[in-house]
């Protein structure tokens, strides 16, 4: 038996695209990459989107998806070389002796099966054992990965169970065939952070217990420093650096692998309220349609002009609709909102111009809100003629100050949104909202789409327009750092309310209640060992009560 | 009450109040044709006293809303009334007729319905490789033919060269179960080329739709065979859109098939609602017409009902 589980040297993968009105080319995905993992140990691989890092932990499977092609390269498992190897071997070990966990378990379960069916599924097919063995196995699996009531988990179909235990199911359904080596493809990425803490800690135990060699992907390092031995960041399809999980967080060499970690170094200094918010949320409860329950109830907030009001909260706890209500999408049930000292019309139809004016958004997702069809000049053209009635020569002087604004040059205005990338989309969208000289902008989870360094220049250019045009933000993120990084003003949401709400330095200083201590702490630290001594703390205070 | 239970009903109620519609259709439909059924049994040259008498013995006289809820009450009980042309009562005459029917759908269904999803499911699993295109080729050749052409060309080779079956599907009550199937082989086989290329495409289509999900990805990298994972994990999850084009088809089967009827001389519905629309013989019509939706809505009812049963959402609420 060879010492190294999986050996990768070398390893090239290619694709083929199919770019409109061009000929099909060959790109390089991953170039000259090597690795090799003992038995029961776990490698880290980080690294923005695009860096290969998906590509990479599946090719352990010898699997490509849509036209990938391994092209070039060693890939040993237990010994055996398994890339280019027929079917029929592949077949034989995807499932037995290497196996996957997928980002989004809820869309890798089939919706049509019982969670034990799926589970055991591969475990069965693989002759590894009974399925009297198999089911006892699951369900020892389920207890492991703290599922609520272990034995009655799998007789549920996916739809019935929550995200987060989704999540631990894959986990299980992946250790359940004994494989040697599982493949975790930003298992936590989709989870809200308190739920990201209690998968991270059962992947972690169920690891440990079972005693299976992984390979941990994601973008984030504070997470992959938790659970890893060492880690290997790539980018561009290439190895940056490698090394354990010390080195890397305390001692990194390379210049791309310092920004990753010392990413979010914003200087922000916090304002103070003035005596006439610009923004007033007062008392507002809000539903959809003929649901029987708020969606929003009993909310009040003030953003002062040129400030900062960050809204946070996990899924489902009403940032967004907060946005829609706002916006005059959805109109308040109840409860009024006051913009620049008068009310503001509770429906979209009843504002006039020059309130839509005042008040643009900036979304999350910046390709689709921008028609594919037209070029940024009109893009960033169309309010400039809505609101200002500028055309010709002076519309596309503004345009042009407005692409300077957002630090893209000047051939920008005659391109498409599909030749951007994703931060310069984002950035065309902010000069979108600008061109029309609003007080507020809303901005919807605006760089949770975007990698680390990315989201931060795009904050950096959030701070710097308010500081030149006095703009306010009100700007609804899940993300704790930006909040840290950005904020005058803080509002916790939670189930609907708000929770706590404040200036910064007060929402983020103790005493916390429950809600925000539990959000607070959830947010993994770059930091070895912090897993640990958070879920320690946890249990001592819950010990306490 | 269990969501889906009232699903269901509401379905169920729906169809209902559909056959209702489709009722006041028929009766209507055969109001507005010019003349009536005394003029059409007296003739031309029927005397006026002759015709006023023989339509307020017919009840003819009567306002329509009268006589439609008369005809549906009767109908609803079995009673489809008295065909004018030879005086016999419907009910009996088209009950073994409907029989003979229902019994060569039966068969054609029986072949064509597991045969379309079974080459539905080689095709996704060969997907643009040659038995995907040869199947293509062959069911959409097959449902281009005119059926008579069809009918003919079968007869030609497995009647009168090879002898195999009748060309002439006589069939009576008086037959074994082997001796009828044998009687309807070959129109069966017409029938069943005719709706295999539409089940077929449809549930390759809707089989091809699932395939792109992040599930059959995980079937696949479990080391699951592609057929296994195809009929195990993709099928499961495509069942609505194929139930709702094999009842369509199924209906079609039913309904649809006076030409097969005509070129084999079966003594099934179509000739017989052929043989009285050419005699006028409105109640006849009537009674086919209602009997034809009631079958059509009843199988499109069933596919949804199906439809609703197969989705685990609905089937298992949170």
């Amino acid at each position: 038996m060879p010492d190294n589980l999986l050996e990768i040297k070398n390893l090239r993968i290619e694709a083929t695209v199919y770019a409109p009105g061009e000929k099909p080319r060959d790109v390089v995905i991953v170039d000259d990459v090597s690795l090799s993992l003992a038995r029961g140990k776990v490698m880290g691989l980080i690294g923005e989107s695009g860096a290969g890092k998906s590509t990479i932990g599946l090719s352990a499977l010898s699997y490509g998806r849509g036209g990938i092609r391994l092209s070039g390269g060693e890939i040993r498992l237990n010994g055996k070389q398994i890339r280019g190897a027929s079917p029929s071997v592949l077949r034989s070990l995807r499932g037995k002796e290497v196996t996957y966990v997928a980002q989004s378990a809820a869309a890798a379960f089939n919706p049509a099966k019982k969670l034990m069916e799926q589970v055991t599924e591969a475990a069965l097919k693989h002759g590894v054992m009974s399925k009297d063995e198999a089911e006892k196995r699951a369900v020892e699996l389920f207890r492991t990965l703290s599922l609520p009531d272990p034995e009655n988990f799998g007789n549920r179909y996916p739809h019935q169970v929550s995200g987060g235990q989704l999540q631990r199911a894959m986990t299980a359904m992946a250790l359940c065939p004994k494989p040697d080596l599982v493949i975790f493809d930003e298992p936590t990425t989709a989870l809200d952070v308190t739920t990201q803490i209690d998968v991270l800690a059962a992947i972690k135990t169920a690891i440990a217990e079972t005693g299976v060699a992984a390979l941990y992907i994601t973008h984030d390092l504070a997470v992959v420093a938790q659970v890893s031995d060492e880690i290997m960041v790539l980018r561009h399809g290439k190895m940056v650096e490698h090394g354990t999980v010390q080195q890397i967080i305390e001692a990194p060499r390379e210049e791309y692998t310092q920004a990753l970690i010392s990413v979010r170094s914003i200087e922000h200094e916090q304002m103070q309220p003035t005596p006439a918010p610009l923004l007033k949320v007062d008392g507002v409860f809000a539903r959809y349609g003929s649901m029987s329950k708020d969606v929003l109830s009993d909310v009040s907030v003030e953003l002062h002009p040129g400030q900062t009001l960050a809204l946070v909260g996990e899924s489902g706890s009403g940032k967004s609709t907060m946005a829609r209500v706002i916006t005059g999408l959805l109109p308040p049930r109840q409860g009024e909102i006051t913009f620049d000292g008068k009310p503001l019309p509770p429906a979209l139809k009843q504002r006039s111009r020059e309130e839509l004016r005042e008040l643009q958004m900036i979304y999350q997702m910046a390709d689709v809100a921008m028609n594919p069809r037209q070029t940024v000049a009109t893009i960033i053209g169309r309010p400039l003629e809505f609101y200002f009635g500028l055309r010709g020569r002076k519309r596309d002087e503004r345009v042009q100050e407005l692409l300077d604004a957002i630090e893209l040059g000047k051939g920008f205005g005659d391109r498409y949104p599909a030749e951007l990338s994703g931060g310069q989309k984002q950035r065309v969208c902010i000069a979108r909202a600008l061109a029309a000289k609003p007080k507020l902008i809303i901005c919807d989870e605006v760089t949770s789409a975007l990698d680390p360094l990315v989201a931060d220049g795009i904050l950096k250019l959030l701070l710097d327009l308010q500081k030149r045009e006095g703009v306010a933000y009100l700007f609804i993120t899940h993300d704790i750092a930006t909040v840290r990084a950005i904020a005058d003003s803080i509002a916790v949401m939670y189930q609907g309310r708000v929770q706590r709400y404040g200036p910064k330095d007060q929402v983020l200083s103790p005493p916390f209640d429950d809600y925000t201590d539990l959000l607070l702490s959830s947010v993994p630290e770059m930091e070895l060992g912090w897993l640990e001594k958070v879920l320690a703390h946890r249990k001592m205070t819950s010990a306490g009560n | 009450m269990h969501p889906v239970l009232k699903l269901v009903i509401q379905r169920l109620a729906l169809g209902l109040l559909l056959l209702l519609a489709a009722s006041v259709l028929i009766f209507v439909g055969t109001q507005i044709l010019p003349g009536d059924v005394a003029q059409a049994i007296l003739g031309q040259g029927a005397t006026p006293e002759a015709l006023a008498n023989l339509r307020s013995e017919l009840g003819l006289d009567e306002p329509a809303f009268t006589r439609y809820i008369e005809w549906l009450s009767s109908a609803l009980q079995g009673d489809l009334g008295t065909a004018l042309s030879n005086g016999r009562d419907i009910a009996s005459s088209i009950g073994g007729r409907l029989q003979n029917t229902l019994f060569l759908a039966a068969v054609a269904a029986c072949i064509s319905v597991p045969l379309a999803i079974f080459l539905g499911l080689l095709a996704v699993r060969y997907r643009d490789r040659w038995p995907d295109k040869l199947i293509s080729a062959i069911t959409l050749t097959s449902i281009s033919l005119p059926e008579f052409l069809l009918g003919y060309v079968i007869m030609y080779f497995f009647s009168v060269q090879w002898g195999l079956f009748p060309s002439v599907s006589n069939i009576n009550s008086g037959m074994s179960f082997l001796e009828k199937l044998n009687a309807v082989a070959l129109p069966a086989m017409v029938l069943t080329l005719v709706v295999l290329a539409h089940m077929m495409r449809m549930t390759r289509a809707a089989i091809l739709n699932v395939m792109q999900s992040a599930y059959v990805e995980t079937a696949e990298l479990k080391g699951l065979r592609r057929f296994t994972i195809i009929a195990r994990h993709a099928m499961p999850n495509a069942i609505a859109p194929i139930v709702n084009v094999v009842m369509i088809n199924l209906a079609y089967l039913v309904v649809g098939v006076v030409v097969i009827e005509v070129v084999f001389v079966y003594p099934g519905m179509g000739q017989y609602l052929v043989d009285h629309v050419a005699k006028r013989d409105v109640p006849v019509v009537q009674a086919c017409g209602l009997i034809f939706a009631t079958i059509y809505i009843g199988l499109n009812i069933l596919a949804d009902v199906i439809s609703i049963l197969s989705n685990p959402r609905l089937r298992h609420p949170k």
